[in-house]
């Protein structure tokens, strides 16, 4: 659960309220790109994203006199961002992400095809692998070429999973902070994690398999 | 003794970010655990999910635009000013 209101938030809320530019720099600083991709949730085109985080730093402005440190100061900034996302997806007839957070594995997608698996009537190995992950070659996972490659799968995600990888694992955040900004349950944020993880190590394994050989 | 029932890779690859997440009960991580130690297939697999992970980590978030930017200090300003 969440922790009390911790130092850094508390000398941040006081600079703000202070009318310190600096605090508000470094805090859109880090969550910029956080609240996009929870943005995107709702909202479809980028641009409109870009609006919702704006609308939501103006919030932030002013509200923060009202902070109450309830929460940490990150979730109240999310929970304002959702709040406006959600009322411009209504306004963009959009209900679908309420959907993709409450119930995410309404449909199933599997972590790697079936057809790399014996079938499930096999007399010996039912479900075993028939075509199994090859080791990956360590010099090309450091090349930039390799980031570039999961980038672009991360980009290819549906915007939940592509939110929660985000928070996750490109900006390292614990699953009850990205639990906190999104307003998903545990169980729903692991479903998406693992869709997001198992999407981005497919794009590798293509990517590694088809240079290579040759 | 009854047989305990034997984990398919193709169900182990659906519970290795239960595994990874440390979200799993005792019994079953001892399953994967057994698993993985008798199929290279699958100790490939959990170890490439390891690597994906960590290449994702190193991946840099998206930063402001300087025209972001710009609106977000015109804002900041025009609150301190009210």
């Amino acid at each position: 659960m969440e922790h009390a209101v911790s130092v850094d938030d508390k000398h941040l809320v006081e600079a703000l309220r202070a009318g310190d530019e600096r605090a508000f720099e470094q805090l859109t600083r880090e969550y910029h790109a956080p609240l996009m991709r929870v943005a995107q949730i709702y909202v479809t085109s980028r641009s409109v994203a870009e609006e919702v985080v704006q609308e939501t730093w103006l919030g932030v402005l002013n509200g923060i006199g009202r902070f109450e440190a309830r929460s940490s100061l990150k979730t109240w900034i999310f929970r304002i961002l959702t709040n406006i996302a959600k009322t411009r997806a209504q306004r963009e007839g959009r209900t679908l992400p309420f959907s993709v957070l409450e119930r995410p594995d309404t449909v199933p997608e599997p972590a790697v095809g079936p057809e790399r698996f014996l079938p499930p009537d096999h007399e010996r190995w039912p479900g075993h692998w028939s075509s199994r992950p090859q080791p990956w070659p360590e010099d090309r996972l450091l090349a930039a070429e390799t980031r570039g490659v999961v980038e672009r799968a991360i980009e290819a995600l549906p915007p939940a999973q592509r939110a929660v990888i985000s928070l996750r694992d490109v900006e390292g955040w614990s699953s009850d902070e990205t639990c906190n900004a999104l307003g998903v349950t545990e169980t729903n944020q692991r479903v998406l994690l693992h869709r997001a993880r198992s999407k981005v190590r497919q794009a590798l394994e293509d990517y590694l398999a088809e240079t290579g050989d040759e | 003794m009854s047989e305990i029932e034997q984990l398919s890779c193709q169900e182990l690859v659906e519970l290795v970010t239960d595994y990874l997440e440390g979200a799993m009960p005792e019994a079953d991580r001892q399953r994967l655990d057994d698993h993985i130690a008798g199929c290279d297939g699958c100790r490939d697999y959990v170890a490439q999910m390891r690597t994906t992970i960590a290449l994702t980590g190193e991946v840099r978030p998206a930063l402001l635009t300087p025209d972001v930017e710009r609106a977000l200090r015109d804002s900041f300003r025009d609150w301190k000013a009210t």
